[in-house]
């Protein structure tokens, strides 16, 4: 035990020391919530349009006026030929076409229905569902404005080799929509507690790598191996310290997130650090099991970010999980960050107690121990 | 302490398919100053690691102060002092800081450790807030020192302490060597310099995980087999090859600004061979000569024995 307050007396020494390594601690963290959480969006502004009205109505430019006003379409080019407006599209200067059939404007008047073409570009699968929805939305409150029916015929479009049939639109029921818990839908309070995730887990895992890497390419892991300290107490010398620090930077990420994004925190914060303490066990177990397989700080570098990588994008931190297909939902059931990530918004965005999250804790606590069991399991391996 | 502070019988151990160590067996004295000698990839650092108890061995067995280092490898450790051969303490820890660390961890102090270390401390103790990774070459090897000894081991070991150092701190390093010694500190230092090795009491000469002899460093030297002169002329390299085609060389190889060349017969008396040589390099139109007759010192000794292994091997058995 004496030994232990002195090795955590070096490791603080040493961390404190190091400027660079404080600053990514304690700066970037605040850096990266403030660039991230304003940038990742899933948000679509600023759609350039192509215009290709054949009737030359009030009607037909009612349509693009309406769509145009809404702020989100921006008409760029109009023309009368659809191959020219193809071409817009496949050199990408327009996201999306408008065609606008001749007689468009006489159908409404004599049968109160028209139809109108939607095309939109469908690299960016997601931008363009959002396009879409945006589009249908405002193409329906014209027709409530006019009196009539103008139904979308959309046609989502990868290239025009491989396009998609038509997908045509019957608004037989109209939806309305309120969200629960965001009631603005506003992104950010939906990302920060997600990028706060992603930050503890780069201190937690990145750092306790790299440490230890350190003192195996500096030799000095050596030098420690000839002394009475034991494995156990070398671990809790690292990780104690690492931990400690991961959990400030989540307290300076939830004043920021607090503060600056106005995220609301209905649920306890005393649940929210349990929680941490917990999932905390496991990235740095991660990060002690990458520090016992690989020689060099470039390898651990490369090892934690390619897993990291996949565990993120599996985690429903960016898409949700209910998307995926069933293995990857599978899949999340064992991911770490998928708990916490769902254990964060829940708790802040909902106010979940204790009960709500249970079974998120407990999937966090399984993980934890047997992560970081393997890990401890796996450093008294590697060494004598 | 009763018991011999180093026991290395038969340890063999293989990375892979290349044999590190091939049945090295040798033993120390108390308060013994040992030293291996042999050129890089002779298995220095792997019988290090072995007895530091960082390795196990594949076979055979070695005792650290009477403890297996297969068994007894925790009370080994709290009683020995290693000094690996690439600087390992902490760079961006000051002197004291590190040196503070390694007593603590061992459950001393740097008080209490005071006397041990004294006369490098004294040395150190000017920079004892400066960064270990700012010393110089010969201060940062000084600091290893005394974090090694700052516990006050039974046996001190120490893995090529004086690789990369210049010429003036090796003196002085050696010097120190000589002052634990005499308080009664057992130390295994290994070095791949053979000026070095007279230093020791004894020495074991090793070469690709072999042990090719296990003596002091004069008996060694002295057991060289063949008249050995010193032979200098001002161009050294056609010297070189007019000498390995005379008819009775044993060998010559280079030494300083000399030539070390060893004759294949004894019966004729060294003296004797030197004016054949000479009268035979005048022959030779060689210019500058100079040849004279000298006594074998240990890097001859070694040069022999790792031309031929099989028969050092015979010879130390």
């Amino acid at each position: 035990m004496r030994v232990l307050g002195f090795l955590l007396r070096k490791e603080f020494l040493q961390i404190f020391r190091d400027r660079t390594i404080l600053g990514m601690l304690f700066i970037m963290p605040v850096i990266q919530l403030l660039v991230l959480a304003n940038a990742v969006t899933f948000e679509v502004t600023s759609v350039r349009m192509a215009v290709v009205d054949m009737d030359h109505s009030s009607m037909s430019r009612g349509v693009v006026t309406s769509l145009a006003a809404s702020g989100r379409f921006v008409p760029v080019e109009s023309s009368q030929s659809q191959a020219l407006a193809d071409g817009a599209m496949l050199d990408g200067s327009v996201n999306m076409i408008v065609v606008i059939p001749e007689g468009f404007a006489r159908k409404l008047e004599t049968m109160r229905r028209a139809q109108v073409q939607l095309i939109f570009d469908a690299e960016d699968g997601a931008a363009a569902g959002v396009m879409r929805s945006y589009a249908s939305a405002i193409l329906a409150q014209y027709s409530l404005d006019v009196g009539a029916q103008i139904f979308p015929v959309v046609s989502m479009r990868l290239s025009p080799a491989a396009e998609r049939a038509p997908v045509r639109g019957r608004p037989v029921l109209e939806v309305r929509h309120r969200g629960w818990y965001n009631p603005a839908l506003d992104y950010r309070e939906y990302m920060v507690p997600g990028i706060l995730v992603i930050l503890v887990t780069i201190v937690g895992s990145l750092l306790t790598a790299m440490n230890i890497v350190r003192e195996k390419e500096a030799g000095t892991l050596d030098q420690l191996n000839v002394t009475p300290i034991t494995r156990t107490t070398f671990i809790a010398a690292k990780l104690i310290p690492l931990w400690s620090i991961a959990m400030v930077d989540l307290m300076i990420g939830l004043v920021v997130a607090r503060l600056v994004f106005h995220v609301p925190m209905l649920g306890s914060l005393l649940l929210i650090f349990v929680a941490a303490t917990i999932y905390l066990a496991g990235a740095l177990g991660i990060g002690l099991w990458i520090s016992t397989v690989v020689e060099t700080q470039q390898q651990a570098m490369f090892l934690i970010f390619s897993l990291l990588m996949v565990y993120l994008l599996m985690g429903g931190l960016f898409t949700p999980l209910r998307g995926m297909p069933v293995w990857a939902q599978w899949a999340a059931d064992l991911n770490p960050i998928a708990h916490f990530v769902a254990l964060m918004r829940s708790v802040l965005l909902k106010g979940s107690g204790v009960r709500d999250v249970a079974g998120h804790l407990l999937a966090l606590t399984v993980i934890g121990a047997c992560v970081l069991g393997i890990a401890v399991r796996q450093y008294h391996k590697s060494s004598r | 302490m009763s018991a011999q502070p180093l026991v290395v019988d038969a340890v063999t151990k293989r990375f892979d398919a290349t044999v590190a160590l091939d049945q090295v067996s040798f033993d120390m004295r108390p308060a013994e100053l040992f030293g291996l000698v042999g050129p890089d990839g002779a298995g220095k650092t792997t019988l290090f690691r072995i007895l530091t108890t960082l390795l196990v061995p594949d076979s055979g067995s070695a005792t650290v102060l009477g403890l297996d280092v297969v068994k007894d490898l925790w009370a080994i450790r709290a009683r020995v002092g290693y000094m690996p051969g690439r600087f390992s303490l902490y760079p961006d820890l000051s002197v004291e800081e590190n040196l503070r660390f390694f007593a603590s961890v061992f459950g001393t102090s740097i008080d209490e450790g005071r006397e041990m270390i004294e006369p490098i401390y004294n040395q150190l103790e000017p920079f004892k807030d400066r960064r270990a990774g700012a010393l110089s070459g010969g201060m940062k090897q000084k600091l290893a020192l005394c974090c090694a000894l700052v516990h006050r081991p039974d046996i001190l070991f120490l893995d090529e302490p004086t690789t990369g150092v210049d010429a003036v701190s090796r003196r002085e390093f050696w010097d120190l060597l000589d002052t634990f010694k005499a308080s009664g500190l057992s130390i295994l230092v290994s070095t791949a310099y053979m000026d070095e090795a007279t230093r020791c009491d004894r020495v074991a000469l090793m070469q690709q995980g072999h042990v090719l002899a296990v003596d002091r460093p004069s008996v060694i030297a002295a057991r060289y087999p063949h008249p050995l002169l010193a032979v200098h002329a001002t161009e050294r390299h056609a010297l070189l090859r007019i000498l390995r085609s005379y008819p009775h060389v044993a060998s010559v190889y280079p030494f300083g600004d000399k030539l070390h060349y060893s004759d294949s017969r004894t019966d004729p008396g060294v003296d004797a061979i030197a004016a054949e040589v000479r009268s035979f390099l005048a022959t030779q139109n060689v210019s500058g000569v100079r040849v004279e007759p000298i006594a074998p010192n240990i890097e001859d000794a070694f040069m022999e024995l790792m031309g031929a292994p099989e028969k050092l091997i015979q010879a130390a058995a």
